[in-house]
C-alpha cells in the first residue's frame, strides 16, 4: 500500500534537515529545565514518569487528542486496540495521587493536541504538571507565582480577577453580560470584525473578546495570574459562589506573562459525579458540532470514585516558557524540530 | 470554485468575500485558555490594495477566488486604455490608466508583463522587475564625467521620467528597476 500525496506530510518549503531553532537558544532552554526540575527538587516533589499512550482520554469541548492504534500483527497494521496520545499527564498523575503517592509530585513530558498549529502551538509540545496535595486555591496560585518569579527572573507576579480583566478592558461583566451585549461590543470595532457563518454560543464570545481585547494586556510589565474563571469554563476545577452576588465562578487560574498564556491551574474537583456530568455534555456539544464523541469512561473516574485527595494541579507549557525567557516571539525559535520539520 | 475550511487556512491562500478576490497576508492561530480555536487573518484586497483583518472561528469556510497569473504582451495604448494579449492564449485584455497604475512608465510594445486575472477578466498588472529604455531627451551629457552622484532628470521613449548621471545622452539605452523607479546603469550608449 502506498501513501497518496495527499497524506504525505507537508514539509518545509527547503526541505532543511537543521532545527528551527538557534543553538544558543537550545542551550537557554536545556539550562531553563535544569532550574525548573532545581525548584521541584528543593520543595521536595518527587518527579514521576507515566506513559504517553493512554486508554483513557480526556473529554474537553477544544481538546482533541491524536488516536494511535497498537497493532498485534505488523501485516494488519490498521487493526488493534486504540489508544490516546495524552493530552496532558493529568489523568496518569491523579490515578498516583488516589493511589497514595507522595503528596507532591510533578512531570516534565511530551503532550499532544490536534490541529494546533501556529507561533505559539505545536501538536506535540513539552509539558510541566505539578500536583501538591493539602494545597487549596490560595496556595496553589502562590506556588505557581514563585515559580514564575523564580525562573523569569522577575519581581512579583500579579493577579487579577477574570472579571476584573474584562471590566477593564472591555466594560462588560462576563459573568453577567448577555451574548447581545458581547457580540455588540465586538460589533463596535472598525478594524477587525469576527467573520465566518458559524454561530457561536456565550462562552465562544467571551473567548474572542478574551484573545482579541484582554490577553495582550495580561502580564504587561509583570507576569500576571488571571484567576475565577466562568463556571461553564471550569473543565476539571471546582466551582464556588461569589460571596457578594452569588455568582458561580470555577476556580481555576492561569498564568500570562507579554501577552501570552504560560500555565493553566485547577483547585482540583474531586466530585466524580460532577465529571461524570460535565463529560456527557462535552460530548454532546462535540457531537452537535461535527466532533467525534470521546469515551467518558476512564480509569480517573475510577480514582476519583476511589478518592483524590484535595489538591491543586498546575500544567504549564515548557516551550512557552522558554520562548518568553530567552524574548522569543515564537515556540520555533526554541523547538529543534517544529511539526514541519519533524 | 471550491471552499476552504479553516485547517485550510494559510499564507497566500486567494479567497473571495463579498464578491471580491482577496490573498490571505497573515494567518495566526490562537487558541486561549480552554477556549476554541480562532484564526486570525489579515487580508488583501487584490484589486483595491486594501486590507481587512478578519478573525475566523474553527468550522468556519471560505470560498476559494479564481486568481490566475499569466504573462501578458503590452500591445498598444488607446485613448483611455492600455491593450495587452496573453501569451499563452493570445486573448486581448483591456486595463484602465487606473488599473495600469504607473506601470506605463515602464512598459513599450512588446514588454512581456504579469498580469492578475480574476473569474478570467484582468485586475493588476505588474512590468518586469527590470526594463532596458532608450533615452528620449536630456539635457546635453558632459564629456568625461561619470560621476553618478548627480544626476539630471532624463525623458524616456516611453514618455517615464527618472533621475540618471549626467554623463547620459539621447539614444543611450538605460536599465531601469521598475519597482523603485530608479535608473541602474547604462547598458548602451
Amino acid at each position: 500500500m502506498t501513501d497518496s500525496a495527499a497524506d504525505q506530510p507537508q514539509r518545509d518549503a527547503g526541505n532543511r534537515f537543521g532545527p528551527s531553532a538557534p543553538w544558543d537558544r537550545l542551550r537557554e532552554r536545556a539550562q531553563l529545565l535544569a532550574r525548573l526540575r532545581a525548584f521541584f527538587e528543593a520543595r521536595g516533589f518527587l518527579e514521576v514518569d507515566t506513559p504517553l499512550l493512554s486508554a483513557d482520554t480526556v473529554v474537553d469541548l477544544h481538546l482533541d487528542p491524536l488516536k494511535v492504534v497498537l497493532f498485534e500483527d505488523p501485516c494488519t497494521p490498521e487493526q488493534g486496540s486504540r489508544y490516546w496520545l495524552q493530552t496532558s499527564p493529568e489523568f496518569c498523575m491523579k490515578r498516583l495521587l488516589a493511589a497514595g503517592s507522595p503528596p507532591a509530585i510533578y512531570q516534565v513530558c511530551k503532550a499532544f493536541r490536534g490541529a494546533e498549529r501556529g507561533p505559539l502551538h505545536n501538536p506535540e509540545f513539552t509539558i510541566v504538571e505539578w500536583y501538591r496535595i493539602g494545597d487549596d486555591y490560595e496556595s496553589g496560585m502562590e506556588l505557581l507565582a514563585e515559580l514564575a518569579r523564580n525562573l523569569l527572573g522577575v519581581p512579583q507576579v500579579e493577579r487579577r480577577s477574570y472579571r476584573q480583566a474584562f471590566l477593564d478592558h472591555v466594560g462588560l461583566d462576563p459573568h453577567q453580560a448577555t451574548v447581545e451585549e458581547l457580540a455588540a461590543f465586538a460589533a463596535q470595532d472598525q478594524t477587525v470584525q469576527l467573520a465566518g457563518a458559524t454561530v457561536i454560543d456565550r462562552d465562544q464570545w467571551l473567548n474572542y473578546l478574551l484573545a482579541q481585547y484582554v490577553e495582550s494586556h495580561l502580564g504587561r510589565d509583570v507576569p500576571e495570574i488571571l484567576y475565577d474563571f466562568p463556571a461553564s469554563q471550569a473543565a476539571l476545577a471546582r466551582v464556588r459562589s461569589l460571596t457578594d452576588d452569588a455568582v458561580r465562578v470555577a476556580e481555576r487560574f492561569e498564568l500570562y506573562y507579554r501577552g501570552i498564556e504560560l500555565a493553566n491551574g485547577y483547585h482540583e474537583l474531586l466530585d466524580p459525579s460532577v465529571l461524570e456530568e460535565r463529560n456527557r455534555s462535552n460530548n454532546q456539544i462535540r457531537e452537535n458540532s461535527g466532533k467525534p464523541a470521546l469515551p467518558e469512561c476512564s480509569r480517573m473516574l475510577d480514582a476519583m470514585r476511589s478518592g483524590l485527595p484535595p489538591c491543586v494541579g498546575v500544567a504549564l507549557g515548557f516551550d512557552r516558557l522558554a520562548m518568553v525567557a530567552c524574548g522569543a516571539s515564537s515556540i520555533h525559535e526554541v523547538l529543534a524540530f517544529p511539526i514541519d520539520r519533524a | 470554485m471550491s471552499t476552504y475550511k479553516t485547517s485550510d487556512f494559510r499564507k497566500g491562500l486567494k479567497v473571495q468575500i463579498d464578491g471580491e478576490p482577496y490573498l490571505m497576508v497573515e494567518m495566526n492561530f490562537v487558541k486561549p485558555g480552554k477556549g476554541n480555536a480562532l484564526y486570525k487573518c489579515r487580508l488583501k484586497n487584490l484589486i483595491r490594495g486594501t486590507t481587512l483583518d478578519r478573525v475566523y472561528k474553527g468550522g468556519d469556510t471560505l470560498d476559494s477566488a479564481d486568481v490566475e497569473e499569466v504573462d501578458a504582451q503590452f500591445l498598444y495604448k488607446q485613448v483611455d486604455t492600455f491593450v495587452f494579449m496573453n501569451q499563452e492564449t493570445y486573448d486581448q485584455y483591456e486595463l484602465s490608466a487606473e488599473q495600469v497604475d504607473d506601470g506605463w512608465k515602464w512598459i513599450k510594445e512588446g514588454t512581456v508583463c504579469k498580469m492578475l486575472l480574476y473569474n478570467g477578466n484582468p485586475i493588476t498588472m505588474e512590468p518586469p522587475p527590470h526594463v532596458n529604455l532608450k533615452v528620449e531627451y536630456c539635457e546635453p551629457g558632459a564629456r568625461g564625467d561619470t560621476a553618478t552622484n548627480v544626476t539630471k532628470q532624463i525623458k524616456l521613449e516611453t514618455g517615464g521620467e527618472v533621475l540618471a548621471p549626467l554623463f547620459i545622452n539621447i539614444g543611450d539605452i538605460l536599465r531601469i528597476d521598475t519597482r523603485t523607479g530608479e535608473y541602474v546603469e547604462r547598458v548602451r550608449s
